[in-house]
């Protein structure tokens, strides 16, 4: 017996059927088409499939799709606006900070987590909360002179 | 040949072409695409890491209605009990088969039995369980030393060693032997005055893409099948579907999808072949996608080692001779990188008395696949830390005794060639330099340094450039993008027709809109396609010259191209490409460059890492504290590209060394399937890796590039080792150097 859901995604009124026991990352995927979010394990290590749920990061893989009920969900589809792009996007680009890219929306939704949280993060601070974003390609470093960069381009903006 | 060159384009650092779609979660990867009417295949994979199925039946499967297909190892009409009965079984197919689905006998925890597609994921997985299995367990081979010893089962009953004096009688475990030498070795260390000999070891490992394999396929019995995957070569998963299903390449189109991380671990296949007999039996569009623990089980994996070094010199720094002794583990099936093993694990010297022999071995492991330099990290690992340890012995610093002994220009390699010019003594030079190596070595902290070599190759690419009317263009290449190639081909194609790199597009095509390309593999993408897209541009520039001499009245020869315009020589007159193209109509049509090549002369890459690590001696812990990567890149044509590949190597190979192995239990059982428990290197485990470019132009490319992919993923194991055994004060032999195994030797040492 499928449930009925009623939720907002990157603030469009969104509405779906889903069996019990399916993710919110297999809803996002496979019923609703939005393959921006990655899955790199289906158990929480990876980050890949980060979204934020009521402005708080989580795995969508660990989330049930019937716990979007009523709930505001961003993903990373939801993160420029139109065809112009967040800062974060931008110093990814700049800095290199991706190779093959598939880790890369999942890391992009923590680093916009970590910035909402903490402007001012030091390299050691972002390296932890960015902990659970793996990355294969690049051994992190340009990652982290990305995100260090859009902090500080996004505290004289703002 | 290009030093003194000056360059518009190359050598910066542009935005890549395919980023926004990246950075947008536009991009489309292998589990992206689904399809109407697409149903979903799953497989069954055995519990066991040796057994011969007793019984098989699928019976109770295909009677639930949401089954509509099912495959076994019967389904490859290359390799079935019908071909092997009439003799048409296809050559050198047959493990690639098995590995694919089981015949008669598993080999593997994980090891793929048979599959079913169902109507949705959850339905195929469910149908699993109705398949009747039965399976005579086999006490498994879950290492070299077992593999090789007297009373070990045999895995292939008609595996014979290969390479032996005398032809083998019985079956073995062994798949083959190799011999290399040069000089005399015996000689080389009865004028040693020091000589080190140590036994080590390495873990099996895994390439850890982040993203599993998974595929979408489509059968039609009327016009080619298409297949989209992830992969690093979409003409091999041509070829290979071709051989195992009988089919003709022209029956296949193979897609190659945005590809989430390979390094060697998407150059086979696995899905693919399965999912098209699903789908030539359903009718429907099929798609599979691998679970994590489904990939570290039955993917890759990289070999485990035991190499046994022997290494002598005089007092004065003189290496004289160099052994050693190698055995890879292949996984179930033969066919381990003990071939480049051997060939690379002294190169970095230049020595006149080596003697190497190289072991592949069969055991209850997953079929090994490539793994960034296959072969090298292991066997070198074991090379550079015995250097290192005799350099210590005779009181040399690692440096001034790597350049004593460097290979250069012109080095007898123990594989054949003379080497061209390299830059491992630029590296060495450069490593002496660096701030990092000339930084105090803090407290209780240990400083490793280790070079590495890895070939480096060419091969066959072809490529389409097709210019717009408005001077704009589509570069069509087919290596798949794997790191941010498609930037560099973008650089490149401009600096010949002197356009903005953001006006050219750059795609990777799929197998029928460009001609055969080699994988995406041995570092040759940006020098072999790089070599290609150069030759469609100056076919370009050609024609450009021809359509401009047509438009002035002049010859060819009257005309000169530089920077996207062309002159006059005969008077003032001056065409931009992009008038050039404007006009192409009148001038005999639109403008198309191609090149299909088969590269040559690949210019080997040298690196020399520098590692300081921390352990905290009541836990065993490691913390790398600071690390430099140094590599010749030849020419660097997107340096933050070319540093990233520095950079992923290192921190793959620190992974390499402090914390990646397969833990099986004694059943052969893998117990740490999944990121939680294979813990591969995360941000808050390390510091900034520092990345030096030196650029020793191969004079075989026309901007002088060298492959840089691989080489990085060499020198971190002995980098790594050499930083612990100097912050411990005891010798290393084996990795990973975890904190268990470090505790045990701070204990022991009390």
């Amino acid at each position: 017996m499928k449930s009925h859901i009623s939720t907002t995604i990157n603030g469009d009124p969104v509405e779906f059927l889903c069996d019990p026991s399916q993710t919110l990352l297999n809803v996002l995927r496979n019923d609703l088409g939005m393959t921006g979010t990655k899955e790199g394990c289906g158990s929480g290590d990876c980050g890949a499939c980060s979204v934020l749920f009521d402005g708080e990061l989580v795995c969508a893989c660990l989330v049930l799709g019937v716990e979007a009920q009523g709930a505001e969900i961003e993903t990373v589809e939801g993160v420029a606006t139109h065809d112009q792009l967040h800062v974060i996007q931008e110093k990814f680009l700049e800095h290199a900070a991706l190779q093959c890219g598939i880790c890369t929306p999942g890391l992009i939704v923590s680093t916009k987590a970590l910035l909402e949280e903490n402007p001012s993060p030091t390299e050691e601070e972002a390296r932890y909360f960015l902990a659970g974003n793996l990355c294969r390609c690049t051994g992190y470093d340009k990652i982290i002179k990305a995100v260090m960069d859009a902090a500080a381009t996004m505290r004289q903006g703002a | 040949m290009s030093e003194a060159r000056e360059f518009k384009h190359i050598g910066q650092r542009t935005i890549r072409p395919d980023g926004f779609d990246k950075v947008t979660g536009k991009a489309n990867y292998g589990a992206d695409l689904s399809l109407p009417g697409m149903i979903w295949g799953a497989i069954l994979r055995s519990p066991h890491a040796h057994a011969n199925i007793t019984k098989l039946d699928v019976s109770r499967a295909e009677a639930n209605p949401d089954v509509l297909a099912i495959a076994t190892f019967e389904d490859f009409p290359s390799v079935n009990a019908a071909a092997q009965r009439d003799g048409t079984q296809r050559d050198g197919m047959m493990d690639t088969a098995c590995n694919i689905l089981a015949n008669q006998k598993v080999l593997y925890h994980g090891h793929a039995v048979a599959a079913i597609a169902a109507r949705s994921e959850a339905a195929a997985i469910a149908a699993l369980d109705l398949i009747d299995i039965e399976y005579e367990v086999l006490r498994p081979v879950l290492s070299i030393d077992d593999a090789i010893s007297a009373q070990a089962p045999i895995l292939h009953e008609t595996m014979m060693t290969q390479g032996l004096a005398e032809p083998a009688t019985k079956a073995s475990n062994i798949s083959a032997r190799m011999e290399l030498k040069k000089g005399d070795i015996e000689a080389g260390f009865a004028a040693a005055d020091v000589i080190v000999e140590r036994a080590y070891d390495t873990p099996t490992v895994h390439q850890g893409y982040i993203e599993p394999h998974a595929t979408t396929v489509v059968f039609n019995e009327n016009g080619p099948s298409m297949i989209w995957c992830p992969t690093q070569g979409h003409f091999d998963v041509r070829a290979r579907v071709a051989q195992l299903l009988n089919l003709e390449l022209g029956q296949i189109k193979v897609v190659a999808s945005e590809i989430g991380g390979g390094f060697g671990g998407k150059t086979t296949v696995y899905l693919e072949p399965v999912a098209l007999i699903l789908s030539r039996k359903s009718g429907r569009p099929v798609k599979m996608e691998m679970s994590r623990g489904d990939v570290f089980r039955a993917s890759g994996p990289a070999s485990a080692s035991q190499s046994l070094i022997k290494v002598g010199a005089k007092m004065d720094g003189t290496i004289t001779a160099m052994q050693a002794t190698l055995h890879y583990e292949a996984g179930a099936f033969q066919g381990s990188p003990m071939g480049p093993g051997c060939m690379t694990v002294f190169t970095p010297y230049d020595v006149e008395n080596l003697y190497v022999e190289g072991f592949d071995v069969v055991v209850n492991k997953p079929k090994v696949a490539a793994y960034r330099a296959p072969g090298a990290p292991q066997s070198e690992f074991a090379a550079e830390m015995a250097v290192n340890e005799l350099a210590k012995k005779i009181g040399m610093d690692p440096i001034e005794f790597r350049l004593k002994n460097a290979a250069k220009e012109g080095t007898q390699t123990i594989y054949g060639p003379k080497l061209k010019v390299v830059g491992l003594e630029a590296c060495l030079e450069a490593a002496k330099a660096s701030p990092h190596y000339n930084a105090p070595i803090p407290e209780n902290v240990g400083r490793g340094l280790a070079a590495g070599f890895w070939f480096n190759i060419g091969g066959q690419s072809s490529v389409i450039i097709n210019l717009n009317p408005d001077g704009t263009g589509t570069i069509i290449e087919g290596s798949p993008d794997i790191g941010g190639s498609r930037a560099s081909m973008q650089m490149m194609a401009a600096e010949i027709l002197g356009v903005a790199p953001s006006s050219l597009n750059p795609i990777v095509a799929d197998t029928e809109h460009v001609a055969y390309n080699q994988t995406t593999g041995g570092s040759r993408t940006t020098f072999a396609t790089g070599m290609a897209v150069v030759e469609a541009a100056e076919d370009i520039v050609e024609q450009l010259k021809a359509r401009a001499a047509a438009m002035w009245n002049v010859t060819a020869e009257q005309v000169d191209f530089k920077d996207g315009v062309a002159h006059n020589l005969t008077g003032e007159d001056q065409l931009t490409l992009a008038d050039i193209c404007a006009s192409a109509e009148k001038t005999g049509g639109q403008i198309s460059g191609r090149a299909n090549i088969n590269a040559r002369g690949a210019g080997p890459s040298f690196a020399v890492h520098i590692c300081d690590i921390k352990v905290d001696k009541e836990t065993g812990k490691t913390d790398v504290v600071r690390y430099t990567a140094i590599q010749d890149a030849g020419k660097a044509i997107h340096p933050s590209y070319v540093e990233g590949q520095f950079q992923g190597g290192a921190v793959q190979g620190i992974g390499w060394a402090l914390n990646e192995e397969y833990v099986y239990s004694k059943d052969g059982i893998m117990e740490n399937a999944g990121f939680l428990d294979y813990r591969i290197p995360l941000a808050s485990d390390l510091p900034e890796i520092e990345a030096i470019i030196v650029e020793v132009p191969n004079s075989f490319h026309p901007f002088g590039v060298r492959g840089v992919g691989e080489t990085g993923i060499i020198p971190p194991l002995a980098a790594v080792g050499t930083a612990v055994a100097e912050a411990i004060g005891q010798p290393i032999s084996s990795l990973p150097c975890s904190p268990p195994k470090i505790l045990k030797l701070l204990m022991s040492a009390q």
